[in-house]
């Protein structure tokens, strides 16, 4: 099949963004807190609603039947998209943080003991801290950071002294939330497993700018969310290798998660299922499948010249602006960009420019730490998707410095 | 002036600007020229702490009314601010229990106020409330 190129074609299948805010037309630029959802989504996502609805695994009538197909089937979908080597080692989440905490609970049971260390790295999203501080308390371990440089990148050279500090687990992100930078994790993956260390990684942001192969990869774990990669909200996935998967005690008890239950024993279910307690959000995960489709109908050689157009025209234009500060300096980045402007509140600078239809992100993103780093209390950022054009790009530049301009 | 009266002088004030640029332009203009709180009274035990903004909010009771000082490091919020000082500072207890605050809603700023913004303003009317609680029932 011939693969879209034209972005107006892609524009076209997400009516999200063809509406009006504040009387201007929507410059949707909140990509990397959530995209917009393209129209075999909703429809995938209404059809679950209004027919295809039984709960899976459970009955013979032919609704239980068809979305159990439906939800069995986005599962080989995910399975061919991150290419895992077996379909039972694609877990169903809530999310990211769902995934991440489902590791960071399960994993730690097994392989986290005192005196042990957990490493993360010093731009890393709350969600993929706090889960981990948490096993730390219960098991008496020690998070440990590798630090970031000026421009937002790993101190490699700091790595295996930290890996020798007693780290099990390495758990960083692929991409940042907040400055954008592709991070090295094939190399940490590497260097953690020379010394004997579990890695996981946070895919989140990763999972929509880059081709992930998780058996390239080699990561142990790799967790997502479906509503970033244009797929419904409430989705998630948690890769894992399957040793590992078996090996891991269970998350959650319930329905689903069982091979028998008595009141004096109960025995599992093999992974997946052993993670996937309770009725799972089945109409979720098959328009999830639909997203997959949607993002293999595309063609990424002219998405890449779309964003690298973008990238290289605001950062131009950035170098023009007085008192900008971009945070997140590298070759590899994606279009994804977190700045403040002396004297003037990011707040401030979304507030007026939401007036102007243009949907930034203010604040500390869900990342205080990062923002400590940079010593500041807040920042702007704008992050594209596959259906931004250079004309957002120019509109956003364009907003940017009016509200500047009126706030100084 | 009572707290209804100062609401409404505030009110038409605002309804002169017909569209949101003047209307942001004069909220950053009184955010601009109220110095309303002193460094030293930006401490931790005044902040209220948003994702968004920091607010800080100091009070201080005397002869029967309790007087506010306010103060954010966003400009928008703290132009929203100096308006709600405007209406509650300087009042009695019973008065700020007794008031609500519509007044927002009317001059079209309802949204600064939604959990959403997570700004510190929702916050801060709840300590403004807070406060008036504490001091009515010392003043029965």
């Amino acid at each position: 099949m011939k693969k879209i190129s034209n972005v107006s074609q892609i524009r076209d299948q997400f009516p999200a963004l063809n509406q009006f805010v504040n009387g201007k037309p929507l410059v949707y630029l909140d990509n990397a807190a959530t995209s917009q959802k393209p129209q075999s989504v909703i429809e995938m996502a209404n059809q679950m609603n209004s027919f295809t609805n039984g709960n899976i695994h459970r009955a013979v009538h032919e609704l239980s039947a068809k979305t159990t197909v439906l939800y069995e089937g986005a599962r080989d979908k995910i399975k061919g998209f991150i290419n895992a080597k077996r379909r039972e080692e694609v877990v169903f989440t809530s999310g990211t943080t769902a995934s991440i905490n489902l590791v960071a609970f399960s994993l730690s049971q097994r392989f986290l003991g005192k005196g042990d260390s957990v490493l993360v790295s010093a731009a890393e999203h709350h969600s993929n801290i706090v889960p981990w501080q948490m096993a730390c308390d219960r098991f008496g371990a020690t998070l440990r950071v590798i630090p970031v440089d000026q421009n937002g990148r790993w101190q490699m050279d700091k790595l295996d002294s930290i890996l020798d500090q007693g780290v099990k687990i390495v758990s960083v992100a692929h991409i940042s939330n907040v400055l954008g930078i592709i991070n090295p994790v094939k190399e940490v993956i590497e260097a953690a497993h020379k010394k004997g260390a579990i890695v996981v990684v946070d895919g989140a942001q990763g999972i929509v700018h880059s081709k992930v192969d998780v058996q390239e990869l080699d990561c142990d774990f790799y967790s997502f969310s479906g509503h970033k990669m244009y797929g419904p909200t409430g989705t998630g996935i948690l890769y894992g290798k399957y040793g590992l998967l078996e090996e891991m005690p269970p998350w959650m008890g319930g329905g689903d998660m069982v091979a028998t239950v008595s009141f004096a024993h109960t025995t599992y279910a093999e992974p997946p299922l052993k993670f996937e307690a309770g009725t799972p959000n089945f109409a979720g995960a098959a328009s999830l499948g639909a997203a997959v489709d949607f993002i293999d109908s595309l063609d990424f050689v002219s998405v890449n010249e779309r964003e690298n157009e973008m990238t290289a025209f605001i950062l131009e234009e950035f170098e023009k602006i007085p008192g900008l500060v971009l945070y997140g300096k590298s070759e590899t980045k994606i279009p994804l960009f977190s700045i403040t402007v002396n004297g003037v509140h990011p707040t401030d600078l979304a507030m007026l420019m939401d007036k102007m239809g243009v949907a930034c992100r203010s604040g500390q993103m869900c990342s205080e730490p990062v923002m400590e780093r940079f010593s500041v209390e807040s920042m702007l950022r704008a992050s594209f998707a596959v259906y931004n054009t250079l004309d957002d790009a120019e509109v956003f530049i364009k907003s940017l410095r009016r509200a500047i301009s009126m706030l100084s | 002036m009572s707290i209804k009266e100062t609401e409404q002088q505030i009110v038409e004030e605002f309804s002169i600007f017909t569209d949101w640029m003047d209307k942001y332009e004069y909220l950053i203009e009184l955010g601009r020229s109220v110095p309303i709180i002193a460094d030293s009274a930006k401490q931790d035990s005044n902040l209220i702490k948003g994702c968004q903004s920091r607010v800080w909010l100091d009070a201080e009771y005397s002869s029967g009314k309790l007087f506010f000082r306010a103060d954010s490091d966003a400009i928008i919020t703290k132009g929203i601010i100096s308006l709600l000082i405007r209406v509650y500072s300087g009042r009695s207890p019973e008065e700020i229990l007794d008031a609500d605050i519509s007044f927002i809603d009317k001059i079209g700023l309802q949204e600064n106020l939604s959990p959403t913004r997570a700004n510190g303003l929702l916050s801060m009317i709840k300590q403004i409330k807070a406060y008036a609680v504490v001091y009515a029932s010392k003043n029965v």
